[in-house]
């Protein structure tokens, strides 16, 4: 096949290909970016104690270990659905004390088993928007995902 | 080596395989914690432990990357490099902001998104850095001649800098962190380092095979056209379950697939050049990591990617050890192989010696290799009975992982080989040189024709 290809014919599809997909690209997150604003998340619900949870789970890197919407360390459990799993979508109270409550037991030190370090020192403040992170996270439409409640 | 300044790229080898060894004695410790859950948990976290693993892998690529571009533009170019001065400032500015994340992290001072860990002012550092190589290598290639080969590779490092900037913008809308966060890396890993990939194999081939230029380099804009016609609407497969639209999931699927095309066209581009080529040249483990590199690269980042990347596979493995499985055999193949390749046929000149301790370095070539495809197999079976388990019968994740332990041992033993024929590939190309040529072979290493 490529013997009937010049080198400057390469070039020039490679160069125009490459321009055309990138501008494809570009567009289409373009469009993306207007429906995660407009569609998929609460997005007018971003509220201040929410970008404070969300500066929580970075700073203390729980994406290392965990995997948020399936992307993470795969080492711990699945968390953009957690709030589901503590039945937060029909008590949303019992599953912000449940959720609390464990992360305030860390480290289990239950022999065998993988250790989530202490976290005794994040605030009440700091852990209630943690978990109203997780909360608006568990909300974003994701197309279905994941299969199970187990995450 | 026909140009001085083309000795810079010593100290970036020695710095990149030194961080090398540091990054895979990382993932031994993490790997340990897989099997024994309580090994260290006190004194260094999980992930700590994957955090310094990945991040010291990327920075000693880079270096890699920066080595090997100072190493051949003088050669392309025809000319010295611009300024050498600025390429050794640049890299203690590389080292040092790498070894200062590796530090804090340590301390548990870090930024929380995913491989982009680094405090901001280490970013600042790396950017700086980057920028100084940028403006060396374009100020060498506007000197001089412009082969494909070099305007591509500084293609591709321009671009990785331009999409590194996505780095910075981190937004409050985790569904548009995360839609950015691929520009990093997606268009990373399978976009434009695949444009320094393809360059810098079709130098080694220039080097090695004794092929035309000419020919090398007509692949080498069909592979790159593939790279990113496949690897740009490719990004779609990361956006199936993020918040994005369901649009992606077709085109995730169609270019998905496509991504395989550029690695299995640099398979044969690597094979046919060297059956083209009438040079005998005498560095054989180079010849041997270059093939390796589109091989396993082939394997792991195309075939352990397509495995999984359309979107009704993907709903049920996205996020388990399949992809731990297919991360580990991509990067390997694709960005380890490749910078093991040119470390290997440039030394020689470097150190002013014919090429040496050849058999130990194609021992490591071997123990690392199947070491990392056995590593593979342990973590997709572990992925492929976590998907059953806690993705078709909706097992909890823990009771899952508890059953997929046996996994993890292997892979741990797996991960022990890697370690020892890292350690014979350092031992190989720093230490004592004992010039080995096989039978036959009649070209002398310093051999600059091409």
């Amino acid at each position: 096949m490529i013997e009937g290809l010049s080198r400057n014919a390469a070039r020039n599809i490679f160069l125009g290909g490459s321009i055309i997909f990138f501008i494809i690209f570009v567009g289409l997150t373009a469009h993306s970016h207007y429906y995660i604003v407009t569609e998929s998340t609460d997005h007018e619900g971003l509220t201040d104690q929410i970008k404070l949870g969300k500066h929580v789970w970075e700073k203390e890197s729980c994406i290392n270990c965990h995997s948020l919407l399936g992307e993470g360390a795969y080492f711990a459990p699945e968390l953009g659905n957690v709030w589901l799993r503590y039945g937060g979508a029909d008590n949303p109270d019992a599953a912000r004390q449940g959720i609390k409550q464990w992360i305030r037991l860390q480290p289990l030190g239950a022999p065998g088993r993988r250790q989530m370090p202490s976290y005794d020192h994040l605030t009440d403040e700091e852990l209630d928007a943690l978990i109203e992170f997780f909360r608006w996270t568990s909300e974003i439409d994701t197309q279905g995902w994941p299969p199970t409640i187990s995450g | 080596m026909k140009y001085q300044t083309q000795k810079v790229a010593y100290p970036f080898f020695i710095a990149a395989l030194l961080l090398f060894a540091g990054q895979v004695l990382f993932g031994l410790l993490a790997g340990a914690v897989y099997v024994w859950p309580e090994f260290m948990a006190e004194a260094m976290p999980f992930h700590i432990m994957r955090m310094s693993h990945t991040n010291l892998l990327v920075v000693w690529l880079l270096i890699g990357f920066f080595g090997a571009t100072y190493y051949l533009l003088p050669e392309e170019a025809e000319t010295e490099l611009h300024s050498p001065m600025i390429a050794y400032v640049q890299l203690a500015i590389f080292v040092f902001a790498g070894a200062a994340a590796l530090i804090s992290y340590q301390f548990g001072i870090h930024e929380g998104r995913e491989f982009l860990e680094q405090p901001f002012w280490i970013k600042i550092l790396l950017t700086i850095s980057f920028l100084m190589f940028l403006y060396n290598g374009t100020r060498t290639l506007m000197a001089g001649r412009r082969t494909a080969i070099s305007m591509i590779l500084m293609a591709g490092l321009w671009l990785a800098a331009i999409f590194w900037l996505f780095a910075f913008y981190n937004p409050a809308n985790l569904s548009l962190d995360k839609m950015y966060w691929w520009y990093v890396i997606h268009l990373w890993v399978e976009g434009v380092w695949g444009l320094i990939m393809a360059s810098l194999l079709a130098y080694l081939l220039v080097k090695l095979s004794g092929v035309d230029r000419e020919i090398i380099e007509k692949w080498l804009y069909v592979i790159v056209g593939l790279v990113l016609f496949a690897g740009l609407l490719g990004t779609g497969h990361h956006y199936y379950w993020i918040g994005t639209p369901a649009y992606w999931q077709p085109l995730g699927n169609i270019f998905g697939a496509l991504e395989v095309l550029p690695l299995f066209s640099m398979v044969v581009f690597t094979f046919y050049m060297f059956w083209q080529g009438s040079r005998n040249h005498p560095n054989k483990s180079a010849i041997l990591w270059t093939l390796g590199c589109a091989v396993m690269a082939f394997f792991g980042a195309g075939v352990w990617g397509l495995m999984h990347n359309m979107s009704w596979v993907n709903y049920y493995s996205h996020g388990t050890q399949v992809t731990a499985a297919h991360g580990h055999l991509a990067f390997y193949g694709a960005y380890v192989m490749l910078n093991l390749a040119i470390i290997t046929y440039a030394m020689p000149q470097l150190r002013g010696k014919l090429p040496y301790n050849q058999i130990r370095n194609m021992w490591s070539f071997w123990l690392m290799t199947g070491g990392m495809a056995f590593m593979t197999f342990t973590l997709t079976f572990a992925g492929v009975v976590q998907t059953h388990l806690q993705r078709v019968m909706g097992e909890n994740y823990m009771t899952t992982q508890d059953q997929i332990w046996v996994f993890y041992a292997m892979r741990f033993g797996a991960g022990i080989v890697v370690v020892i024929g890292a350690l014979i590939f350092l031992w190989a190309t720093l230490g004592k040189p004992r010039e080995q040529k096989p039978a036959g072979a009649t070209h002398v290493a310093s051999d600059n024709a091409g």
